[in-house]
């Protein structure tokens, strides 16, 4: 084998071992994040007898709460460095995508700083969720009006 | 038994996001967006019901599971009300997650102090 050929090898090889590390780190630390919201499903469905319904509601609360909380105290993004989409992807990573641009944006004004890009991740995610869930809703309402 | 599926569903929607950073350098806001849609998607053709059953937290915490709400909340308020359903019942039922962002968002950046980026 050429040299070449062997360090280009090797660096594919360790980009992958990367990515498989990067990937079974997001998996754990994501499937962590699922696990700590089911703990707090639990409290309340149990504990606290709150029906499942507003208990799912309290819990995706809770997990913004805390993690509003984590990003405040920057240890969120301590977490993140570890466990990247698994922090991102769950419910508390919306949370993160709002929070630490408002604080990181803060200085240049409240109106015009921090408010804006409380939605610079979350923006999009709303419109087209909602844009989404509206052409959904077209069909669904055309479906149900054709069956009745 | 829902910790487990709780840790191995959500887990995988997770490990999925990381193999799109890293596989097509989508931004996050890109990943996140997707996800939402794929929620509704997902829940239009009535997969993510069943899934939400099995998978508890694993389900309802990724931002598939947004998507699910505001699909879930669109068909309901359409039974209740009809046509106007469409355009309230998305955002009425995802609510509480919007709202307590933007005001735990709100109220963090008033109380800490932003670390310098290294």
């Amino acid at each position: 084998m050429q040299k070449e050929e062997y360090s280009k090898l090797s660096e594919k090889k360790t980009k992958n071992s990367d990515c498989i590390k990067d990937v079974t780190k997001a998996f754990a630390v994501g499937g962590l994040i699922c696990v700590i919201g089911q703990a707090l499903f639990n409290l309340y469905t149990q504990i606290f007898i709150i029906d499942e319904q507003t208990a799912r509601i309290l819990e995706s609360v809770s997990l913004v709460f805390l993690s509003a909380l984590f990003t405040g105290v920057g240890l969120y993004d301590s977490i993140a460095k570890i466990g990247g989409a698994g922090t991102l992807v769950p419910i508390t990573g919306f949370a993160n995508a709002v929070v630490s641009p408002a604080m990181e944006f803060k200085a240049e004004g409240l109106v015009l700083g921090m408010a804006p890009k409380m939605f610079i991740i979350a923006g999009p995610v709303i419109v087209f969720g909602t844009a989404a869930s509206v052409v959904y809703g077209v069909i669904y309402y055309i479906v149900t009006m054709c069956m009745t | 038994m829902d910790y487990l599926y709780s840790f191995i569903f959500g887990g995988l929607l997770c490990a999925i996001g990381q193999i799109l950073i890293s596989k097509t350098k989508l931004t996050p806001a890109r990943i996140l967006t997707g996800y939402v849609v794929a929620g509704v998607i997902l829940y239009a053709i009535g997969l993510y019901e069943p899934f939400s059953k099995l998978a508890q937290s694993g389900a309802t915490v990724p931002l598939t599971g947004f998507g699910a709400t505001l699909a879930k909340g669109v068909a309901e308020a359409i039974g209740e009300k009809g046509a106007i359903g469409i355009i309230t019942g998305g955002l009425s039922a995802s609510a509480a997650g919007i709202t307590a962002a933007i005001i735990f968002g709100l109220l963090a950046a008033l109380i800490f102090k932003p670390r310098r980026k290294k």
